[in-house]
């Protein structure tokens, strides 16, 4: 037998074998995707890109020459300099560490919350779920955005603070799905099966499932990422995110801004890198939704 | 029998997939004429793909090739899709399953037949009108004033199982295809569907492809029957002698049907290894 | 970031699948014809006043929310009324007189009451109660959303049709593509480059503001929405002026409108045209383009617009950005410097006035989808 028929055997001997095997079959199906392809090469250069910053950048992010100020693109400066002389290229270099850390640390605090609420909202039903999905309602009918601004307005500005907020307003829309999830699972028979071994709420919920959600959670995060990164962006383009000297991509738009006519490049390339980076997300997200959810799929 | 209305040589219905092309029809060839044409098999069979291929109504990817696919002097295959058009309805018309998935929830059931009519011919106002409601009159609707302003999900699944098969009989096609039109529906109004299909074929002398897994049900409804197994056909056979079926499905099929007057222990399951091809 | 899309996009599921549900229910009390009367009549009374429950309960949860965003402000709002070396004394009574010594529960009623009675408090910055505000700086906001929605809708919905007529084209990709970008790209920065391109390189429209200086002041506020107003007072020049103006962050807010509502029309499309009755529609002969616009796309007319609905109050919060951007005098401008000032009595004045009306729309296409489903109405 080979690697591959063992990997696509009808009937899996093991849960690692059915596990490898989806993994490999999802994976085959979203190399056949090109977008997909595209969006998981991005996300991919940015993680990379994140962990060897300082072999990919050509400057300091932070020190300056005032003498190169406000230089444009060139083969000394790739994407040219600032108005303190800064290498454009290499704080966009450094930046992607911050654009990753802000959605890696939204996505560890809203996703878990959310799969949480919502799984003991469904499991539980009755009250429980009234009262838990009612606030949750309420949350989702807010405009996001908004209410970021006014957390961060509220908790001051800088980076956890606007981690905090937009981890606040994100974890509702996770709850909706978790719930819907295990109102589906719940009445199933293997969760009977389980309940009738005496086994307790908390471990049916982690146990069985959590693990059953977490593939429609994961197209969510990562079709979400691309949200999180912009809202992150205007939350530094306002000057209420990332705090100078950080070279966070938003803030750096945000000084451009005064350049924008005759330096378009000061503001433009951080722009680039936003939309680069947003638009692997959502590709990536859109081709995993449809090779794990294909009834979904075309779906928003 | 008259001469055929409709001519099938070696068609074949191909989907393409991830493990390489699967044929659900696999080159099959039949003739229709003015009868009643059964066409009798499990799912998966390739018996509805075989009635939406007459019509050219199998959707992308899917491919469908035929030495010969003629209605009359048509050529259905070569016909451009404008053509097409005025076949389908007009000539090739064709009853779906269940009701509630087949006529459309928003418009009402009057605008939905009389749209069946229009698109075949230019008619004044009134004279669509008037002809739905005699239509709806034909297939049994008491009220059909009422009926004719009504939504889909305001009648039973019976009535509109009848708002179907008025829809699909009113621009008078000369063959009519009925693909399971009687699964969907309770039991009780099932011979009542199947006896107003009966009639107005006979009175307008149409052709009919009866599509079903029923193997009893068909044999008494139709002429002639065909039974097809994973894409082809496996016996041909007048509905009367079907006890003289030779293939081991339809022996088999047959055997694993109850009688009244017998006691057997357990009905015999079908062995599908001794026929089926890899 | 900018409206929070994949929330929004989630939300129109939800409604759109509630509604549904809601419609299933009134259909079986719409069939039941004969026996329809006194408790059929008493359920529909029965789930309209559940709905205004709901509807109550959100606006609560609202206040709630920005209550509690004032209070976890960093800065005692004591001190800063008496500064850091008043007495204790002096202290202790200013907090009274300000309310801050009564318990959270009766703080924050007396807060709903100041709301109900239209008090937001001072704006720090102007000087001005924060309501007379925000009802000057609002006609300008809605002037420029209104105007991007109608772009939106005008062409994301036949893009979204097309696209799930050809699914899997290259125009579908293309279309896809755009509709991402809509979520890719961040607002500000499109109006940065908008601004770089079509106002100082190309010269095609005009800059920020809503008019040239040189106009300013000269129509008199009516409506307060520039186009109307200017019409009101007959000066075509003063509307033209304002038309141009308008261009650049209407259009770029309706391009995300657009990318939202393309992406809805289509997937709601192709789930339409893999139904059955589309089938039945082509066996009766019909052109297929009457399958698509008088079959297929009928039924999702009315989950269009929640969709439509949704993105109407997600451009209200969108133009947060655009209106930085273009310096444009409406709601989101204002937010944004009372953000930059903390001055937190207009913060959650906007706050509040932005969720309320994005709550508002988002039940109203709520009802509306009740109301207009053949389904619903029986």
């Amino acid at each position: 037998m080979t690697t591959i028929e063992w990997l696509l055997a009808d009937s899996p001997s093991s849960r690692m074998q059915a596990r490898l095997g989806r993994s490999y079959r999802v994976f085959n199906a979203l190399l056949r995707n090109p977008l997909a392809v595209i969006g998981a090469l991005i996300v991919l250069l940015l993680i990379v890109m994140a962990a060897f910053a300082p072999w990919f950048a050509t400057h300091s992010p932070i020190a300056g020459e005032l003498s190169e100020r406000l230089a444009a693109p060139s083969a000394a400066h790739w994407l040219g300099t600032d108005e303190l002389g800064r290498d454009i290229w290499s704080r966009v270099v450094y930046g992607s560490r911050i654009t990753l850390l802000i959605v890696a640390l939204v996505a560890v605090l809203a996703a878990p919350a959310g799969l949480l609420i919502g799984a003991i909202s469904g499991y539980f039903g009755g009250w429980t779920d009234r009262v838990m999905m009612g606030i949750t309602d309420i949350f989702l009918s807010m405009p996001k955005l908004i209410l970021a601004l006014a957390f961060v307005a509220a908790l001051g500005p800088g980076i956890e603070n606007a981690i905090i907020a937009i981890a606040i307003t994100s974890w509702p829309a996770y709850a909706r799905i978790a719930r819907a999830e295990t109102l589906t699972i719940r009445n199933s028979e293997f969760i009977q099966a389980v309940q009738l071994q005496g086994a307790s709420a908390a471990r049916i919920i982690g146990r069985h499932i959590l693990p059953l959600c977490s593939s429609s959670m994961i197209i969510r995060v990562t079709l979400d990422m691309a949200g999180i990164i912009l809202t992150a962006a205007g939350l530094g383009f306002l000057g209420l995110g990332a705090q100078p000297p950080l070279p966070e991509w938003g803030a750096m738009i945000s000084r451009g801004r005064a350049f924008i006519l005759d330096q378009w490049w000061v503001a433009t390339m951080p722009g680039f890198a936003i939309v680069i980076v947003s638009l692997g997300f959502c590709l990536l997200g859109d081709g995993l939704r449809d090779v794990l959810d294909p009834k979904q799929g075309g779906k928003q | 029998m008259s001469a055929p209305l409709l001519d099938v040589a070696n068609l074949r219905v191909t989907f393409p997939t991830l493990q390489g092309p699967i044929e659900v029809v696999r080159g099959i060839s039949f003739t229709v004429g003015r009868e009643r044409l059964g066409i009798v098999g499990e799912s998966g069979s390739g018996k509805s793909m075989t009635g939406r291929a007459i019509l050219r109504l199998v959707r992308s990817p899917g491919i469908v090739t035929a030495d010969r696919l003629r209605l009359g002097d048509t050529g259905l295959l070569t016909a451009t899709d404008a053509e097409m058009r005025t076949i389908r309805g007009r000539r090739i018309s064709m009853i779906m399953q269940d009701p509630k998935f087949s006529l459309n929830p928003v418009m009402t059931i009057g605008a939905q037949i009389g749209e069946a009519l229009t698109v075949h011919e230019k008619l004044p106002r009134r004279d669509v009108r008037r002809r739905v409601l005699e239509m709806l009159d034909a297939v049994r609707i008491r009220d059909p004033e009422r009926v004719f302003s009504l939504y889909p999900h305001e009648v039973s699944g019976g009535m509109g199982q009848r708002v179907m098969i008025a829809m699909m009989l009113i621009p008078e096609p000369d063959l009519l295809i009925a693909d399971e039109p009687t699964s969907a529906l309770d039991v009780s109004v099932r011979t009542q569907v199947l006896q107003i299909i009966d009639d107005l074929i006979t009175q307008k002398g149409m052709g009919l492809i009866f599509i079903s897994h029923d193997l009893n049900l068909v044999s008494r409804f139709c002429d002639r029957i065909l039974v097809m197994y994973g894409g082809q056909i496996v016996e041909e056979c007048q509905a009367g002698k079907l006890d003289e079926a030779v293939h081991p499905y339809t022996r088999g099929l047959l055997a694993s049907v109850p009688k009244l007057n017998e006691t057997r222990a357990e009905l015999p399951v079908l062995d599908r290894t001794s026929w089926s091809q890899a | 970031m900018i409206f929070a899309r994949p929330a929004s996009a989630c939300q129109a599921r939800l409604f759109v699948g509630e509604a549904k549900r809601l419609s299933v229910e009134t259909e079986i009390v719409a069939t039941k014809q004969p026996v329809r009367g006194r408790k059929s009549r008493h359920r529909i009374a029965l789930s309209l006043g559940a709905f205004v429950v709901t509807v109550a309960l959100t606006f609560l949860g609202l206040l709630a929310i920005t209550f509690f965003i004032g209070r976890i402000v960093p800065i005692d709002p004591v001190l800063a009324v008496v500064g850091d070396r008043a007495p204790q004394a002096v202290y202790e009574r200013v907090r009274e007189e300000m309310g801050l010594d009564r318990p959270l529960v009766v703080q924050f009623a007396s807060y709903v009451g100041d709301v109900v009675r239209g008090d937001l408090g001072t704006s720090v910055s102007t000087q001005r109660p924060v309501v007379e505000d925000l009802v000057r700086v609002f006609p300008a906001t809605l002037e420029m959303a209104t105007i991007g929605i109608v772009f939106g809708v005008l062409l994301g919905v036949p893009m979204g049709v097309w696209a799930a007529s050809r699914q899997g084209s290259a125009l579908d990709q293309a279309i896809r593509v755009v509709g991402l970008l809509g979520y890719s790209i961040p607002a500000f920065w499109l109006g940065l480059v908008g601004l770089a391109v079509f106002y100082a390189r190309l010269q095609w429209v005009s800059g920020p503001g809503r008019l040239d200086i040189y106009y300013d002041g000269l129509v008199p506020p009516v409506t307060g929405l520039m186009l109307v107003d200017s019409l009101i007072a007959g000066d075509t020049d003063i509307f033209m002026n304002a038309v141009w103006h308008l261009v650049l962050p209407a259009s770029i807010l309706g391009f995300f409108s657009l990318a939202y509502i393309a992406r809805m029309t289509r997937s709601f499309m192709l789930d339409q045209l893999n139904q059955e009755y589309v089938t039945t529609a082509r066996v009766k002969g019909l052109s297929e383009r009457a399958v698509i616009w008088r079959h297929a796309f009928r039924p999702i007319l009315v989950p269009l617009i929640t969709v439509i609905g949704l993105s109407y109050a997600g451009l209200l919060e969108g133009s947060v950005m655009i209106e930085t951007v273009f310096s444009w005098p409406g709601i989101g401008n204002y937010l944004t410097n009372a953000l930059l000032n903390a001055d937190m009595n207009a913060v959650l004045g906007a706050t509040l006035v932005i969720g309320a009306v994005f709550i508002g729309i988002n039940k109203l296409s709520d009802v509306l989808y009740r109301v207009l489903d053949p389904r619903a109405r029986g």
